[in-house]
């Protein structure tokens, strides 16, 4: 629709009007779905009440995949079919995997990303993912009593564009309507800054199951700013297990183990360092499927002994944000812990070390992002209440650029600029009479094109033939509120300017994702037709309940002809919603959202334009003040 | 009101080097409060690039405007003197001497691993720019002398290339 919803003061949506909305952590190890209910975030558990989804799915020969709880419990027994911690290839190819020859997976190494080779056939970590989250979509169905209308997803922030992507089309599987992408650290910042009023410098650190990020935020006033980012995309509390499995594998003394053996003692390695999060010593017994049997006891001491380059490895990124953010360790009022993995005594104590004060754990470290993503995901939907109201600026993490001559980088977009963010360069021709530029889109910080991230090709044609040097090819970049990345570019110089646009897409074309959407309808047996129908009439009744708000609060920016044109529209759509025909429904609200279209630039301009008049009262204020001029004295 | 106008009207600030950056934050937020596409993400399409189109033209404009740099180089195009390429121009022979000097100074001071000298070095040449920055703001606020003041920039460019090596040069030690 073309609307603007802006609330005025003192206005917020009737309570009938609610939309259901939910935050999603897809995470490394456990997921969860979170939604806001009467003012407050709560974590939806499943039947048997517990909030945490693990993030395991196993796959079956009828095609069918258990997810969870079950699956996690067959892991040992069944491991080539039994996908976990599938986060980590996400928008990955097999070279991008460290140690992948000892995960049990029959792996098919395809460009852009892999794919996993299962009883149930060939999946894509994209379905693995779209796996787990068809269960939370399902959950919360369930616990809300309707379909959902509004989700938010969140990412590391140290997530690039591939990883992103991959995000976005496992949302688009799983039948979810995403409506943002948000950074995982920032949706903490969010739980955590209006629970606690907090005002100032944070930093978060949040270390998952598989991957670690740092986020340096403002926190002022209902404005969370991200000042800088970083991260491992590759680091997480996996790691830990694995540094244990190794130790028990040296100290055991044992031989090359079966893929079954090595997924048990991983499993026991993973829950040693659980326990040892409460206790100084743990046993660790098994009796391996070769006749071998393992008694150790693992104390806290070699734990950090063991770990302690890991460590070492978070803490490089955290010095490089604060450095990016022009801070030291002293402008840090706080540090929020995130992330499961952050109950290691080590990583607190290694954190605290570092920021030289007790880091902040009085959020629960599994659920804080969810809960940050239900409220973000309902204020986003208009749920806000007046009054409650935030805004978050965000930045991408990692700079985006183009290969020049030589196999150089050029970066077009540096890292931490705020998103939505737009840059354009000139490149031109070097040979004489070239007709054609291969255009190849990079994402890092190395100056070497063989150092960065591949994320698109593309090529630009009808160059007019000019001698070298003279053409003008502008390429432009924009990063959407997500962090994804649109590339276009064009020709200057002719009238006739050729221009190309791509949404990178690694590996996973629109027609694959369309045949997965019929595969995975097909599998779960749903009515797709019946669901289709459902979504556009909740997208019909959401549209008309904007320009409704519209009309009643900006309505005077219409001539009565304007105004007449619109409620005919509104009038037909309506009668569209209450027929079962998709497609008239959908041409109704194209209709409509046409006779919107110069409304909502008129009510823009009119928010704008409030902003500005509003200014006048807090320039008196500032007027009191001393005038600051920081830069130039 | 025009909101096709510059960077400095659309926060309706005076064009001008020397800025309440104070004030600048302000408006910043204030404008990206109403056009931010948080504020737009159940609407559709048509408000949703608008939003997006308003909030990115409103970053890159804060992005410009927040640094002397940027802002002074911004500044110059608005009056169309475009300080042009960054290696285009003949720099006077004692600026070029003693950015050697600095330079050789630098990569001693890296090669050596001595962290202290890079500070040291770091906190010197801030207080340059700090002076630097100053000279610009009466060439460009007071005296309107554009010529000089392009010069100027263009070794405030020098200057700031210089600092970020140095930083990566700590940075380096650090790690």
């Amino acid at each position: 629709m073309a609307l603007l919803q802006i609330a005025e003061p003192g206005e917020s949506t009737p309570p009938h009007q609610h939309r259901l909305a939910v935050g999603i952590d897809l995470g490394t190890t456990n997921s969860l779905v979170a939604t806001v209910r009467s003012g407050l975030a709560v974590v939806l558990s499943d039947d048997l009440g517990r909030p945490l989804l693990p993030s395991v799915v196993r796959y079956l020969a009828d095609g069918h995949a258990e997810v969870g709880y079950e699956a996690q419990a067959r892991q040992a027994d069944d491991p080539r079919n039994t996908i976990v911690s599938v986060k980590r290839f996400m928008g990955r190819g097999l070279r991008d995997i460290a140690n992948h020859e000892g995960l049990p997976y029959v792996f098919d190494d395809r460009p852009g990303m892999l794919r996993l080779h299962t009883m149930a056939g060939t999946k894509s970590p994209v379905e693995v993912s779209a796996d787990i989250l068809r269960v939370l979509r399902q959950r919360a169905e369930a616990a809300l009593a309707g379909p959902l209308v509004a989700a938010v997803i969140t990412v590391p922030a140290y997530f690039d564009d591939a990883q992103r992507q991959a995000t976005k089309d496992a949302a688009r599987l799983a039948g979810l309507p995403l409506i943002r992408l948000l950074n995982e650290p920032t949706a903490a910042a969010v739980a955590y800054g209006l629970d606690n009023a907090a005002e100032g410098i944070y930093a978060v650190y949040d270390l998952g199951g598989g991957t670690f990020d740092i986020s340096i935020l403002r926190l002022t006033r209902g404005v969370f700013e991200v000042l800088a980012t970083g991260g491992d995309s590759a680091l997480g509390g996996d790691d830990f297990d694995h540094r244990i499995f190794c130790w028990i594998l040296e100290t055991a003394g044992l031989r090359p183990l079966s893929v079954e053996d090595a997924r048990m003692l991983l499993t026991r390695a993973r829950e040693a360092k659980e326990y040892l999060s409460f206790h100084g010593m743990a046993p660790i017994n098994a009796r391996l499927n070769s006749g071998e049997v393992v008694d150790l006891t693992l104390s806290t001491e070699t734990f950090a002994e063991i770990t302690r380059t890991l460590l070492a490895k978070t803490m490089q990124p955290v010095k490089k944000a604060l450095r990016d953010a022009g801070l030291s360790i002293g402008d840090v009022k706080g540090v929020v812990m995130v992330g499961g993995a952050t109950r290691m005594p080590q990583v607190q104590r290694a954190v605290g070390d570092f920021f030289r004060q007790e880091p902040l754990n009085n959020l629960d470290p599994d659920k804080v992002v969810a809960i940050g993503a239900a409220m973000q995901a309902n204020l986003l939907a208009g749920n806000g209440r007046a009054g409650d109201d935030w805004l978050l600026l965000d930045v991408i993490p990692l700079s985006l650029g183009i290969e020049t001559m030589g196999g150089l980088v050029e970066k077009i977009i540096p890292r931490n600029s705020t998103i939505p963010t737009a840059r354009a360069q000139e490149f031109t021709t070097f040979r004489d009479g070239q007709t054609a530029l291969a255009v190849h889109v990079v994402q890092g910080e190395r100056e070497l094109v063989s150092d960065c991230r591949s994320l698109a090709r593309f090529e630009l044609h009808g160059i007019p033939p000019l001698v070298a040097g003279a053409a003008r090819i502008r390429v432009s970049f924009q990063v959407d509120a997500d962090g994804l990345l649109a590339v276009s570019a064009r020709e200057q110089t002719s009238g006739a300017a050729a221009s190309i646009v791509v949404k990178p897409s690694y590996g996973l074309s629109d027609d694959e994702i369309a045949l997965m959407l019929k595969d995975s309808l097909l599998h779960v047996r749903a009515d797709a037709a019946l669901r289709a129908l459902k979504e556009s009439q909740v997208d019909a009744q959401r549209l008309l309940e904007a320009v409704r708000t519209a009309l009643a609060s900006d309505g005077e920016l219409l001539s009565d002809d304007e105004r007449a044109r619109v409620e005919a529209g509104m009038l037909r759509l309506k009668g569209a919603a209450g027929s079962d025909n998709r497609r008239q429904i959908m041409l109704a609200m194209d209709d409509l959202e046409a006779d919107t279209k110069e409304f909502a630039a008129r009510r823009m301009d009119k928010s704008i334009r409030q902003a500005f008049a509003g200014r006048n009262i807090s320039d008196i204020e500032a007027a009191a003040l001393p005038a600051r001029s920081e830069e130039v004295q | 009101m025009d909101f096709a106008g510059d960077h400095f009207s659309l926060f309706d600030l005076p064009a001008a080097f020397r800025i309440d950056s104070a004030l600048l934050d302000r408006r910043y937020i204030e404008l990206q409060s109403q056009v931010h596409p948080d504020r737009f993400a159940s609407s559709g399409e048509s408000a949703r690039r608008l939003s997006e189109q308003w909030a990115t033209r409103v970053n890159e404009a804060y992005q410009t405007l927040r640094k002397p740099l940027p802002r002074a180089r911004y500044l110059l195009h608005l009056a169309q003197h475009d300080i042009g390429s960054e290696n285009n121009t003949a720099m006077p022979t004692d600026f070029l001497v003693e950015q050697m000097e600095w330079r050789e100074a630098v990569a001693e001071a890296r090669a050596a691993g001595d962290h202290h000298e890079l500070e040291h070095l770091h906190h010197r040449l801030q207080r340059e720019l700090a002076a630097r920055q100053e000279e610009i703001a009466a060439l460009l606020d007071d005296q309107h002398d554009l010529e000089q003041a392009a010069d100027r920039v263009r070794r405030l460019m020098f200057q700031e290339k210089l600092l970020s090596e140095i930083d990566d040069a700590i940075a380096a030690g650090e790690e």
